[in-house]
């Protein structure tokens, strides 16, 4: 056995509690890291994950006021001797809003923040600029601005951001968060691959444990209620109930694994898809797979809402959205998915009448809309934006979700009666009387969620509902969606998140740069290769677990597992 | 008067995202007055807002900065003599920094009329002395319309930073949180 | 929707080219002679002067026909409003009396006043085309750096470039902001009342503004982890090298300068230019 070196990152009997909480959001964390570890932390939402991230760049104390107990040291010294700066010279950041991060003009500017503040002179700065920009892939957009660049090139910038300054530790929190499936794949990979060529240390903080997975972690940490829960490896995690237990999502195949009956254990390497060993598992799941009956499929309500040769663009001289067509019929669930900058929160605008159509009509109940002002439309379209910190105006989470009530003239105590029914299905009412400003951006999402849910529209789009949620959250909201959807409220939810898509909407409509590409099942779409290429998905990990254990039609399996999951769910 | 002045990268911040929304109010949020050629600015309560909570640089920059900017929006080149007083209003806006309760979520008559006796005072200097003095020197404009035009702007600008500033500061008192305050309701 | 604010494109013209400090000391320099000057023939020919400059790099007039429409109007009711405050004035400006029509009262118009008025126009106005080159032919990057170069603190000059880099986002916010609200119910179309089209402006602007608080504190967090005002200055990464283009600017920028006041020293002995006595 190798001698381990002394940790580079030590949590001593450490808590922390906010000034203004009542509680210590860290209870007694004791954890130490390994130069060139590469570390996993998940936990629920509100767990404190963000605020161990703060302690570690030193925002806490710095920043956010507070009460420390216990010792932090990061190379051996004790955090609370350093200032932010000379923490800033070890440990890296990426934080979870890529867009507040952007401080510079264009990329360039922005990935040499740091070193014109260390009055670095022009020459070196520019040639040490370009190194990183080429090692991260976004040199050809140096000059561009952040309006200009899709998600995936701001993380990216991001990253360049903090990789200039060279420094041992690298801190994402929440790095996939509004990424599209191909391009968080792709964020995996580079941090890989900066793990791996130049040996740092890396710590990722991340509610899409599956997707983080598709490269290998050293350990995962398990935070719940500012504790830590477990520290193990992944193979050891995913074979323990542990993600269950702490209402974490565990990977897909892993769930197929279990409904097939077979015991899942670290001998399998389940820890990840390409790592497992299905040789002794394979007849299990030919049985599981055969013995499962799809239900027929419901036939279709009459047509509620019909795009009719859509064309938009924002500037006269872009497509943005061309020739769509697609119908929406009365109690349908349906997801549009597709890649960063393709257009979907564009056609959610058209619909709810944020943007004027150039050419082409929305009808509802086969009537032409075009002419209805937002408010009108707001009577049957409901509309839950993708960032939250937009639709809020109120300081208490009360006043926000009567707000659309208060304004159409409604009764107050119905109100009342109206806003705790719906705070009680969003998970949010332990914090009744909290103002907004205090919750995490999970939270606050599930806030804009209730203030729309509560006027009880026929047609509900939710722009990525569920990005920055924990499993039991989004478990909650989208069993809460399920269930209105079966009052007969059709629902349309934008995503990039695939196992949502699987799992509650039959069907996915598809766009790519503008085109609707794909208009079919789930499960067809997540199975063909020309249609994941083409609009940034990714293929489920179910898929390839057909292919490992042979059986021939892959697409069939994903959907046996859809319909399995549905009687389960019951 | 202590640490007023300190310069924080948060003090830069607030002074460049609070330009950014004084162009924005001063272009786009104006409510045209009875005289001609003038307006009712709801960026000045924005200015006397940012004063309190960032100080006097910060909120003497951003008036400065954001009146210059929008001012070189809409007409090509700043108008100097109003971009300096904006400057010199927002500068005294700040005084207000850390003289109030507001940061303790408290902001009631004491707190009010603190705030709105420097607001006053900083609009008199801005626009009844240094706007004109300055129109005088640099333009040689006639002494009575520029002090008439003076005497306008500070009635409009005082309103504003009075009303729309303290409707603002009481709204983020509301959202100020105390100490130990927040605890989950079970 | 208009996001940027100011609509910089690149195009190769000598004045393009030019380093944004050079251009910022010329702009102020030639600015500021403007304003003090008093003497028409000057300021005509400093009109002609920064026309010239226009053409050189490429400015069509569709880019700044708005603004002069504003710079016009502005002009116009100042020109008004001068006169019906002192149309004296120029008497008093140039000591000699000479009229031209009686008017109301013992008010009159007089050549003096003609003169003030239309030199006080034509001072406005030909300030205008300067900023406009100043601001279409200069990369937004490089203004901060350009500050900070002549003397304003790196922290100051820093500011502006964070209000270019977020006034589009905030805008962006803003039209979301007044889009979310309506869609829950609120009126903001014409056929509000006025006082109630205030309210409502309002519950839209606060939430902007505190979300633009919030957006204060991401952004501070993000500049001190990356080292935001450790040292006592800063390098720059936008900043041109001065070239020989350069320093012709700045010279000829110079010389103008020196002529204007030449002219108010030697001709006029100070800065009005009288031909009254
Ligand atoms: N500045 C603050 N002041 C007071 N309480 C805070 C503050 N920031 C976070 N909290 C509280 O601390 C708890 C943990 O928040 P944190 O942001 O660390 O959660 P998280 O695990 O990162 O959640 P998410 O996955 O939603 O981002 C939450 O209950 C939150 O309300
Ligand atoms: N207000 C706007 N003005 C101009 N262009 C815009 C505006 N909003 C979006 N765009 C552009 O339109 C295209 C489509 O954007 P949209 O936000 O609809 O994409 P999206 O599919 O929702 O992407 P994401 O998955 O990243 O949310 C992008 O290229 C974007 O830059
Ligand atoms: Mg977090
Ligand atoms: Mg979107």
């Amino acid at each position: 056995m190798v001698k381990q070196p002394n940790p580079i990152i030590e949590f001593d009997h450490f808590s922390f509690q906010y000034y203004s909480q009542a509680e210590p959001t860290l209870r007694d964390i004791n954890l130490k890291i390994y130069p060139g570890e590469k570390i996993l932390i998940v936990g629920p939402s509100g767990s404190g994950k963000s605020t161990l991230g703060h302690c570690l760049n030193g925002l806490i104390p710095f920043y956010y006021k507070g009460s420390i107990e216990g010792s932090l040291k990061i190379n051996g010294i004790e955090t609370r001797n350093l200032d932010i700066f000379k923490l800033s010279k070890m440990l890296g950041t990426v934080l979870q809003d890529s867009d507040g991060q952007f401080v510079g003009l264009t990329v360039g500017e922005d990935i040499a923040f740091a070193m014109e503040n260390d009055c670095v002179p022009y020459a070196e700065m520019h040639t040490r600029v370009d190194r990183v920009a080429e090692m991260v892939d976004i040199a050809h957009v140096k000059n561009l601005s952040p309006y200009e660049l899709s998600g995936g090139q701001k993380q990216r910038t991001a990253l360049a951001g903090v990789l200039i300054d060279n420094v041992d530790i690298l801190l994402f929190d929440e790095p996939l968060a509004n990424l599209d499936p191909a391009t968080g794949k792709t964020a995996i990979e580079i941090i890989n691959d900066i793990h791996q060529r130049m040996g740092k240390t890396i710590l990722i903080i991340e509610h899409r444990l599956e997707d983080v997975l598709h490269r290998a972690v050293d350990r995962v940490i398990v935070i719940n209620e500012g504790r830590i829960i477990a520290d193990m490896n992944a193979h050891e995690l995913v074979s323990s109930n542990v993600l269950t237990s702490n209402g974490i999502r565990e990977p897909l195949y892993v769930t197929a694994l279990k409904y097939a009956g077979v015991q899942v254990t670290p001998e399998i390497k389940p820890g990840y898809i390409w790592s497992l060993d299905t040789s002794g598992v394979n007849e299990a799941l030919r049985r599981w797979n055969r013995s499962v009956v799809t239900p027929p499929p419901a036939p279709p309500g009459p047509a509620l809402l019909t795009i009719d040769h859509l064309s938009f663009s924002y500037d006269g001289v872009r497509q943005t959205l061309e020739e769509i067509n697609f119908t929406i019929t009365e109690g349908e669930m349906v997801s549009i998915v597709g890649k960063n900058g393709a257009g979907k929160s564009t056609l959610a605008k058209l619909m709810c009448g944020f943007e004027k159509v150039d050419k082409g009509a929305i009808l509802y109940k086969g009537e032409d809309i075009r002419h209805k002002s937002i408010k009108e439309r707001a009577e049957f379209i409901g509309f839950v934006m993708q960032n939250p910190n937009q639709m809020i105006s109120k300081n208490l989470i009360f006043d926000e979700i009567a707000l659309g009530l208060r304004l159409r003239g409604v009764a107050e105590e119905e109100i009342k009666e109206r806003v705790e029914q719906v705070l009680e299905v969003c998970g949010l009412a332990p914090f009744i009387d909290w103002p907004i400003s205090a919750l995490s951006y999970g939270q606050k999402k599930r806030v804009t969620i209730a203030s729309i849910l509560i006027l009880r529209p026929n047609i509900l789009i939710l722009d990525e509902p569920t990005a920055g949620q924990d499993y039991r959250h989004y478990s909650e909201i989208m069993e809460f969606l399920r269930q209105i959807n079966e009052t007969g409220i059709s629902i349309i939810l934008i995503t990039h998140d695939m196992h949502l898509m699987l799992e509650y909407t039959p069907r996915a409509i598809v766009l790519s740069e503008g085109r609707l590409i794909t208009d079919a099942p789930a499960s067809v779409v997540l199975t063909t290769q020309q249609v994941i290429e083409q609009a940034n998905l990714k293929e489920t990990s179910l898929y390839r677990l057909a292919q490992l254990a042979g059986i021939e039609d892959g697409t069939q399996f994903v959907q046996h597992f859809i319909d399995h999951e549905k009687v389960a769910a019951r | 008067m202590k640490g007023i002045f300190k310069v924080t990268t948060r003090t830069i911040v607030a002074a460049g995202l609070g330009a950014a929304l004084f162009a924005l109010l001063f272009m786009f949020v104006k409510i045209p007055s009875p005289v001609p050629g003038t307006y009712i600015q709801t960026a000045y309560g924005l200015a006397g807002f940012f004063g309190v909570l960032f100080g006097p640089i910060a909120a003497g920059l951003l008036s400065f900065i954001g009146h210059a900017i929008s001012d070189a929006v809409q007409y090509g080149s700043p108008w100097w003599s109003w971009v300096i007083s904006s400057g010199i209003a927002g500068f005294i806006y700040g005084f207000a920094f850390k003289r109030t309760r507001v940061e303790e979520g408290i902001f009631g008559g004491k707190d009010i009329l603190t705030y709105n006796i420097i607001q006053v005072i900083g609009n008199a200097i801005a626009w009844i002395l240094v706007a004109p003095v300055l129109d005088i020197v640099i333009y040689a404009e006639p002494a009575n319309k520029v002090f008439a035009q003076g005497l306008m702007a500070f009635a409009s600008n005082a309103v504003v930073a009075g009303v729309v500033g303290t409707l603002l500061l009481l709204a983020y008192a509301a959202t100020r949180t105390k100490k130990g305050s927040l605890s989950k309701k079970s | 929707m208009k996001t940027k604010l100011f609509s910089y494109n690149y195009e190769n013209t000598p004045i393009h080219n030019l380093s944004g400090l050079i251009k910022f000391i010329c702009f102020l320099l030639l600015t500021f002679a403007t304003m003090y000057t008093y003497d028409i023939r000057v300021i005509l020919g400093m009109l002609v002067f920064s026309v010239i400059i226009l053409r050189i790099s490429r400015i069509r007039f569709s880019q700044i026909k708005v603004m002069l429409i504003y710079v016009l109007i502005f002009i116009f009711i100042n020109a008004i409003f001068t006169f019906f405050f002192s149309p004296e004035h120029g008497v008093t400006l140039y000591h000699t009396r000479h009229q031209i029509a009686p008017l109301w009262g013992n008010k009159a118009l007089t050549q003096e006043q003609l003169l003030y008025q239309v030199t006080l126009a034509f001072k406005y106005l030909s300030v205008v085309p300067l900023g406009i080159i100043f601001l279409l032919t200069t990369n937004p990057s490089e203004f901060a750096s350009s500050v900070s170069g002549v003397g304003v603190p790196y922290k100051a000059s820093f500011a502006v470039s964070l209000t270019l880099r977020y006034f589009p986002d905030i805008l962006r916010v803003y039209n979301d902001i007044s889009q979310a609200q309506q869609a829950r119910g609120l009126e903001m179309s014409v056929k509000a009342k006025m006082k109630e089209r205030v309210k409502n402006s309002l519950m839209i602007i606060i939430p902007l503004i505190f979300s633009t608080l919030e957006r204060i504190e991401v952004v501070t967090n993000a500049m001190d982890l990356r080292g935001f005002g450790k040292e006592k200055r800063r390098t720059w990464y936008c900043v041109q090298k001065l070239r020989p283009a350069d320093y012709i600017a700045l010279a000829v920028s110079i010389v103008v300068t020196l002529i204007v006041a030449a002219v108010a020293y030697f001709i006029n002995h100070g800065r009005y230019f009288n031909p009254f006595i």
